[in-house]
């Protein structure tokens, strides 16, 4: 079973209302290692998005994504706008046109977005960012792929690497990012943007699944 | 003309100040613009209030960006990519410093007021973290 329009506009609700009820949570992880602002940028920008939901009816699925990623430059203040909106319209670039996504399309939207964000925010994978989430997910996707599994299984291997991946990230040395001025104190904290990175493909799975 | 100059800045009144400081160095000769906090005039930075200033003090002479802090960066170069889009060896026209904000600017308003530029705006901006704030009242030099 593909993934429809009908099912992209479904996942950016759900996740709407995954990132508000993230929020504080967010913030939290934000505030040790950060500017304390994750959880209420990833929340303003995807509130933005919703209000959008009405105009991309009727666009292809490259369309949306286009429109969330500039959505999120123009609402999100603080580094996840570039870096999320860069992935946005990356993976909207990729799947431009399409009114359904299959497996291939799934993992070459997720390379691109992925190579969106390290060309954007030029963090290499063990700094202590959404990348690290995002990196083990890609490997999964393309491992699952060649395996030959179906949609909703891919979507939900995608799901577990990122969230092991985010959890990785807690005995890191943060080298980018706000976090990397704490120097040695960001060691023993997760990183919020790879939380809200496997928060976005949790919700794909779920949504899906 | 003079090369222009653009502050960004996580915070709006931090921009406003530095340009105010840049500007008492450049007797009205240099275009100064800020671009600081977001849209909603919160804390944080706002492609689209880069891409304005850009549009602010763009010349012949180019532009030299300084910014607070590195997050800063991401911002300023989406603001340049729309700027600059479609027009060739933007490089060698807008330079991002890496500069500290408030000194970076002082100097670089006082080089571009004087003619020199961009790349000679930018090196001078570039040593700014060289010069001592606090001189030593024991020099043995």
């Amino acid at each position: 079973m593909p993934i429809t329009t009908e099912d992209t506009i479904r996942w950016l609700q759900r996740l709407a209302v995954v990132l508000h009820e993230n929020r504080d949570f967010l913030t939290q992880l934000d505030s040790p290692i950060g500017d304390a602002d994750h959880g209420i940028n990833m929340d303003r920008g995807f509130q933005a998005v919703v209000e959008k939901l009405p105009a991309l009816a009727g666009m292809d699925i490259g369309s949306m994504l286009k429109t969330v990623g500039s959505t999120l430059v123009s609402t999100v203040g603080g580094a996840s706008g570039p870096l999320y909106g860069t992935a946005f319209l990356r993976a909207g670039i990729a799947s431009a046109g399409k009114h359904e996504l299959d497996e291939a399309d799934v993992v070459s939207m997720l390379e691109a977005a992925l190579e969106g964000i390290k060309a954007r925010g030029k963090a290499q994978p063990g700094e202590k960012t959404m990348v690290d989430a995002l990196t083990p997910a890609l490997v999964a996707a393309k491992e699952v792929e060649a395996q030959g599994l179906d949609l909703s299984q891919l979507l939900q291997r995608v799901s577990d690497a990122a969230e092991a991946g985010m959890k990785a990230t807690i005995p890191m040395l943060a080298t980018k990012g706000r976090a990397s001025y704490l120097g040695e104190r960001s060691v023993g904290h997760q990183d919020p943007g790879a939380t809200s990175s496997w928060l976005i493909l949790r919700t794909l799975a779920e949504t899906i699944g | 003309m003079t090369v222009g100059l653009v502050i960004v800045s996580h915070s709006a009144q931090l921009a406003e100040g530095v340009v105010e400081l840049a500007g008492q160095m450049a007797q009205g000769k240099v275009a100064i613009a800020a671009a600081g906090g977001t849209a909603a005039g919160a804390l944080g930075t706002s492609v689209e209030k880069i891409l304005a200033a850009l549009h602010v003090v763009d010349g012949p002479d180019g532009v030299l960006v300084l910014l607070d802090l590195g997050s800063a960066v991401m911002a300023t170069e989406m603001a340049i990519e729309a700027f600059t889009e479609g027009r060739e060896n933007f490089q060698d026209h807008i330079i991002i410093s890496s500069a500290p904000l408030v000194e970076g600017a002082v100097i670089a308003a006082v080089e571009s007021s004087i003619g020199n530029s961009l790349h000679e705006v930018a090196e001078a901006a570039a040593e700014a973290c060289t010069l001592p704030k606090v001189h030593s009242q024991n020099s043995q030099d």
